[in-house]
C-alpha cells in the first residue's frame, strides 16, 4: 500500500478515519451520527485488517514478521515496524477492543462527539504503533504519544475531579517515561542504533544494565501500574467516560507490561535476575495489598480498578519467573485481563447511563429488573475471579504454576490473592445484584438493550472460549516465548561462568 | 588576501541588509507621512527575505573574509536562516498590531533590519571585535524597539531596564575579552584556541567566565535572566517575539561558536559554567512559570527553562552536541513564533489581552486556534510525537553519551514540572468553560500560527532534512 506494509496500515487506518470526521461540517444530530457511524466503520475496518495480519503470521516462528524499515530521522534512528509471538495478540486485542469502545460511546457521549471520536482513534493509531514499532525511538513516539489523547478523553469527558485526575495522570507517567527516555539515549550511544533487533543482541555491561533496568522499570511499573506508584489509576478510572476506562483498564495497562517482555527482560538479563526479588516483593503486595483496598471500595470502578492492580500484580511475579509457563501466563493473563476488565467496566457503564451513579449503595436486587445484565455481570465477575473454565483462570493458574518452579513462597503469598479476588468479586456482585429491589429509583430500571447486548456478548464468549480452549493465545506466543527463556537462562549462565573463571 | 568580489560574495546577505536599511530610512524620511508609511514594513520582509535565499546559494563553501573577523560558514547560515525566520517572522506578525495600536511608525521596520545585520555579523564574528561590534549593533535596536510603545509607560520601564542591564553586561563581556586578549595575545578565535591549551592562566579563566556571563545575559540564562520577564511583559508583543526568536538564536550561534572554535582546549573550564547556568534555567523556567497568570510573562519564563535544555546539548562539548543545540533552536523557534502568534490572536472587543484565564474554553469558540496552541504548548512541553520532543531527544542525547547524568536527570525532571504549566493551558482552552470569544484574527496572524503547527505536529513525519542540514551545520564547527 504506496510502498508500506500492512502493519503501517494498520496504525494509519484510524487516522483515515480522522481525516473523515475532521471533513464533516456542523454539528447538527445527522453529522455526529454520520461521526459515530464512521468511526465504528473504522475500528471494524482496522480489525478485519488485524485479522488479515494475524492470517499471514506465521506462529510457528519465534522471528519478528511483517517487517518493513524505512529511513527516518537518519544515524540509526529508522522507521522500523514488525511483530512477534508476544506482540501480536496485543494488537488484535487493540483493535478488536476499539469497535467495542466507540459502541459504548453511542449514547452516553453527547458532548463535543466528533472531538470524542478523533481522540480515540488517534489513541488507537498510538496503541497499535506501540505493539508495532521494531525501533526504540518509535516505540518511545507511540508509547508517550497516548498520553495526550486519554489526557483529553479524561479531562473533557470526564466526571468531577476529571481535572485532577487527568493532571495526575499525564504528570505521573510521563516522570517515569522520561526516566526511560535517558535510557533509550544511553542504550543508543552504546549501541549506535535504535534498532530493536540489534539491541536485542548488544551485551549492555551489568552496572549500566542495572541504570538501564531501573529507567525502564520506573516507566513500565507507572505504566502497570505497580503498587506503589499505582495511585493515579483509581483515580484515572473513577473519572474517565466508560469507553475511556475500558481502554485504558484493557490496553494501556498492557503496555507496561508489554514493555518488560520486549525490553527489560530480553535486554537486561542479568539485571532482570538482580532485581527480580523486588518485583517479586512489589507484586506480592500489590496483589494482597490492593486487594484488600478493594474490599472496601465504595465506588464501583474504584473497585476494579484496585482488582485491575491486583490483576497486574500477577502478571509481573510470572514475567519476572522468567519460565516458559510464567511468562505465556502473564501474558494470558493480560490479554484475559483485557477481555474482562474490559467487560466488566462496560457493566458499570451500564447502569451508570441508567442511573447516573456509581455508588455501590445505590444499587440492589438488579436480578429481578435486569436478569440479562445479572447474567453477564456474574459471567464476568467469576472471570475475574479466576473461575476454572473461564479466562481468567488459565492466566492466574500458569503465572502461579510459573513462580512456584522458582519460588514457592512467591506462589504461596501470592495464592491469598486469589482467595482475596473472590471475596471483593462476589461482594460486590451480592450488593449490586442480590437482595431486595427497595430503592425506588430502580424500581424502572431496563434491563440490557440490544445495542449493549452486542457489546457484552461477544466478549462473555470469549472469556469463557479462551477459559477451556486457551490454545490460539497461548500457541501465538509460544515459539517467541521459548526463544525468550532461552536466551535469558543463556545469558545467566554466562555470567556464572565469567564468575567461577575469576575465582 | 582575498579579492573583494569574493569578500563580498560570501557577505552578499549582510551586504544585501545594510543597504536595504539605509534604502528604508531614506524612503521612510521622504516618503512618510506623519511617520507612517505602509510600504516600509513590507519592503523590509522582503529584503529580509532575499538575504535568506542568498544563504542557500552556496551550502558547501567555508570562507574566512574581512582580514580574518568574518566566517562564512555551514554553522553560520544555518544560524543565520533561523535569525533571519525570526525576524520575518516577528515582522509578519507586527503588521496589524503596530497599525491598531498606532505605533506603525517606520522606524520600527528599519531598526528590525538594523538588528538582524547586527545578529548576522555576530554570528559570523570570527574575533572579539567583530563579536562586539555585532552584538551591540544588534543590543542598541533591542532597546529602542523594546521601549518603542513609548507613551505605555510599560514599554518604557521595559526599554530602559533591558538597556541597563544590557550595558551591565556589555560592559562584563568587554571585561571578559580584554582579560581574554591579555592572556592570549590576539583576539582571532584561532588564535586564542591555539593559545588557551592545558591548564590556563588564572586570567584567563577570569575572561572566560566574564566573557561566557556577558553571553548568558543575551540568552537571558539564570542567573542573568532578571531582564527577561519584565521585558517580555512590557515590550510591545511583536519586539517581544523578535526578542525571543531571532535575538535568541543569534546570542545562541555565537556562544556555541565561541565556545567551540575559541576554547576547545579548555573544555572543563567552560563546561561547568554551561552546566550550571543550564541547571538552574531549567529549575528557574519551570517553577517560577507555575504561578503566572500573564500569558507573555510564562512564555518568558518558558524561553529561560528552553535556554536551559539547549544548554544541555553545549554542555556535551562535541559535534552531536552542537547538532542537538542547532536541532533545538529551530524547533524552538517554531514554537515561540507559533506561541506568540496566538498571543497575538487575543483580542477581546478592539484590546488586546493577555491573561490566560483570556483563553477559557477556546476549544469551543475558536476549535482551530485551540488545537494550534494546544500543539504548540504540548510540543513546548516536549511530548512525542510533536517537534519539540525531538528538539528534547537531539540536546539530551549526546550529554548523556558524555556521561553527564546528572544533568541529564536533572533536566527530564524539570522538564516534567514545566509540563505542569503547559498543560494547564490546555486545560483552560479544553476544559474550562468558554469566556468572551476573541475578535477575527489578521489573516497573517493565523497563517504563521497555521504553519508553525503544522510543522510542529508534521515533523515526525519528515525529520530527515532538518536533522542532516544540522548535522552539517555542526561538522563545520569542528
Amino acid at each position: 500500500m504506496f510502498g508500506f506494509g500492512l502493519l503501517s496500515g494498520l496504525i494509519f487506518l484510524p487516522l483515515v478515519g480522522v481525516a473523515f470526521i475532521l471533513s464533516l461540517r456542523g454539528d447538527d444530530a445527522a453529522t455526529v451520527q454520520n461521526a459515530r457511524w464512521a468511526a465504528l466503520f473504522t475500528t471494524i475496518v482496522t480489525f478485519l485488517l488485524s485479522l488479515w495480519a494475524w492470517r499471514q503470521f506465521d506462529t510457528a516462528s519465534a522471528a519478528f514478521q511483517l517487517i518493513e524499515e524505512k529511513r527516518w530521522l537518519g544515524g540509526g534512528l529508522s522507521y522500523k515496524l514488525g511483530v512477534d509471538g508476544m506482540s501480536m495478540p496485543f494488537v488484535l486485542l487493540t483493535t478488536f477492543l476499539m469497535p467495542f469502545a466507540i459502541l459504548a460511546s453511542w449514547e452516553s457521549i453527547t458532548m463535543r462527539v466528533k472531538e470524542y471520536l478523533i481522540a480515540f482513534l488517534v489513541l488507537e493509531t498510538l496503541m497499535i504503533g506501540v505493539f508495532c514499532a521494531l525501533d526504540l525511538a518509535l516505540f518511545y513516539l507511540f508509547f508517550e504519544g497516548g498520553l495526550i489523547p486519554m489526557f483529553l478523553i479524561i479531562g473533557i469527558w470526564g466526571g468531577k475531579r476529571r481535572v485532577y485526575a487527568s493532571f495526575k495522570f499525564f504528570l505521573y507517567t510521563l516522570v517515569g517515561s522520561l526516566l526511560m527516555l535517558l535510557a533509550i539515549m544511553a542504550m543508543y550511544g552504546v549501541a549506535g542504533t535504535t534498532d530493536i533487533t540489534v539491541l536485542l543482541k548488544t551485551d549492555f555491561p551489568l552496572s549500566m544494565q542495572k541504570w538501564l533496568w531501573l529507567a525502564f522499570f520506573a516507566s513500565f511499573a507507572v505504566k502497570m501500574p505497580m503498587w506503589p506508584v499505582h495511585t493515579w489509576l483509581p483515580d484515572a478510572h473513577v473519572e474517565a467516560p466508560t469507553a475511556g476506562s475500558v481502554i485504558l483498564a484493557a490496553i494501556l495497562l498492557k503496555m507496561g507490561g508489554y514493555g518488560f517482555i520486549r525490553f527489560s527482560l530480553p535486554m537486561f538479563p542479568d539485571a532482570s535476575h538482580y532485581f527480580s526479588p523486588l518485583v517479586w516483593t512489589l507484586s506480592i503486595i500489590a496483589i494482597i495489598y490492593t486487594s484488600l483496598v478493594a474490599l472496601v471500595q465504595e465506588d464501583m470502578k474504584k473497585l476494579i480498578a484496585y482488582s485491575s492492580v491486583a490483576h497486574m500484580g500477577f502478571v509481573t511475579m510470572g514475567l519476572f519467573a522468567m519460565t516458559q509457563q510464567g511468562v505465556q501466563g502473564a501474558i494470558f493473563q493480560m490479554i484475559s485481563h483485557g477481555l474482562v476488565s474490559g467487560a466488566l467496566f462496560l457493566c458499570v457503564g451500564v447502569v451508570y447511563d441508567r442511573m447516573h451513579t456509581r455508588d455501590i449503595a445505590a444499587y440492589g436486587g438488579l436480578v429481578q429488573r435486569m436478569p440479562l445484565y445479572a447474567v453477564a455481570l456474574m459471567v464476568f465477575t467469576l472471570a475475574n475471579v479466576g473461575l476454572p473454565g473461564t479466562s481468567g483462570f488459565v492466566g492466574e493458574f500458569l503465572s502461579l504454576l510459573g513462580v512456584f518452579v522458582v519460588n514457592s513462597w512467591v506462589a504461596g503469598f501470592a495464592t491469598t490473592g486469589v482467595i482475596l479476588s473472590a471475596c471483593y468479586a462476589l461482594y460486590l456482585y451480592r450488593r449490586i445484584i442480590f437482595g431486595v429491589l427497595d430503592k425506588p429509583a430502580l424500581a424502572a430500571i431496563m434491563d440490557l438493550s440490544p445495542r449493549e447486548i452486542v457489546l457484552l456478548a461477544p466478549l462473555g464468549v470469549l472469556t469463557i472460549y479462551y477459559g477451556v480452549h486457551p490454545g490460539p493465545v497461548l500457541d501465538a506466543s509460544a515459539a517467541s516465548v521459548a526463544l525468550l527463556v532461552k536466551n535469558y537462562d543463556a545469558a545467566l549462565a554466562a555470567i556464572k561462568t565469567a564468575a567461577l573463571v575469576a575465582h | 588576501m582575498t579579492p573583494f568580489s569574493f569578500a563580498l560574495a560570501h557577505s552578499l546577505p549582510e551586504a544585501v541588509l545594510a543597504i536595504g536599511a539605509l534604502t528604508l530610512l531614506m524612503l521612510g524620511v521622504f516618503r512618510a507621512k506623519d511617520g507612517r508609511d505602509w510600504i516600509i514594513s513590507e519592503l523590509a520582509i522582503v529584503i529580509l527575505g532575499i538575504a535568506f535565499i542568498l544563504l542557500f546559494f552556496d551550502l558547501k563553501s567555508n570562507a574566512v573574509i574581512w582580514s580574518g573577523s568574518f566566517v562564512d560558514d555551514a554553522f553560520g547560515r544555518f544560524m543565520k536562516g533561523l535569525a533571519l525566520a525570526g525576524s520575518i517572522g516577528a515582522l509578519v506578525l507586527s503588521l496589524d498590531f503596530m497599525r491598531r495600536e498606532k505605533i506603525d511608525l517606520f522606524e520600527f521596520p528599519v531598526l528590525i533590519v538594523i538588528a538582524t545585520l547586527g545578529m548576522l555579523l555576530l554570528i559570523s564574528a570570527r574575533d572579539l571585535i567583530a563579536l562586539y561590534l555585532g552584538l551591540e549593533l544588534m543590543s542598541l535596536s533591542l532597546y529602542v524597539i523594546a521601549a518603542f510603545d513609548r507613551d505605555n509607560p510599560r514599554a518604557s520601564e521595559a526599554g530602559l531596564k533591558y538597556f541597563a542591564l544590557g550595558a551591565l553586561s556589555s560592559g562584563m563581556l568587554l571585561y571578559g575579552a580584554s582579560l581574554i586578549y591579555g592572556t592570549a595575545g590576539t583576539i582571532t578565535f584561532d588564535g586564542i584556541a591555539k593559545a588557551m591549551t592545558g591548564v590556563p592562566s588564572i586570567g584567563a579563566v577570569f575572561g572566560l567566565v566574564f566573557l561566557l556571563s556577558g553571553l548568558a545575559f543575551k540568552m537571558s540564562l539564570v542567573p542573568f535572566h532578571m531582564w527577561t520577564p519584565d521585558v517580555y511583559e512590557g515590550a510591545p508583543t511583536p519586539v517581544t517575539t523578535f526578542f525571543a526568536s531571532a535575538a535568541k538564536m543569534a546570542a545562541v550561534a555565537i556562544a556555541v561558536r565561541i565556545v567551540m572554535t575559541a576554547f576547545p582546549h579548555v573544555v572543563p573550564q567552560w563546561r561547568q559554567i554551561i552546566v550550571f547556568t543550564s541547571i538552574l534555567s531549567m529549575a528557574v523556567g519551570a517553577f517560577a512559570a507555575i504561578g503566572q497568570t500573564n500569558i507573555k510573562r510564562l512564555m518568558a519564563y518558558s524561553s529561560i527553562g528552553h535556554m536551559g535544555f539547549a544548554m544541555v546539548g553545549l554542555a556535551a562539548a562535541n559535534e552531536a552536541g552542537v547538532q542537538g543545540v542547532l536541532i533545538y533552536m529551530a524547533i524552538y523557534l517554531v514554537m515561540t513564533l507559533g506561541a506568540f502568534a496566538a498571543i497575538l490572536s487575543m483580542r477581546i472587543t478592539g484590546t488586546y489581552v493577555e491573561n490566560i484565564g483570556d483563553l477559557a474554553g477556546l476549544s469551543q469558540r475558536n476549535g482551530f486556534m485551540a488545537f494550534c496552541l494546544a500543539a504548540i504548548m504540548l510540543s513546548l512541553a516536549g511530548i512525542p510525537p510533536l517537534a519539540g520532543f525531538w528538539a528534547k531527544f537531539y540536546a539530551f542525547s549526546p550529554a548523556v553519551n558524555a556521561g553527564l547524568y546528572p544533568l541529564a536527570v536533572l533536566g527530564v525532571l524539570a522538564s516534567t514540572v514545566a509540563c505542569f504549566y503547559y498543560l494547564r493551558i490546555c486545560k483552560i482552552m479544553y476544559f474550562d468553560d468558554p469566556a468572551k470569544p476573541f475578535d477575527r484574527a489578521s489573516p497573517a496572524v493565523t497563517g504563521v500560527l497555521a504553519l508553525s503547527s503544522l510543522l510542529i505536529v508534521l515533523f515526525s513525519f519528515w525529520p530527515g532534512p532538518l536533522v542532516s542540514a544540522a548535522a552539517a551545520a555542526a561538522k563545520s564547527l569542528f
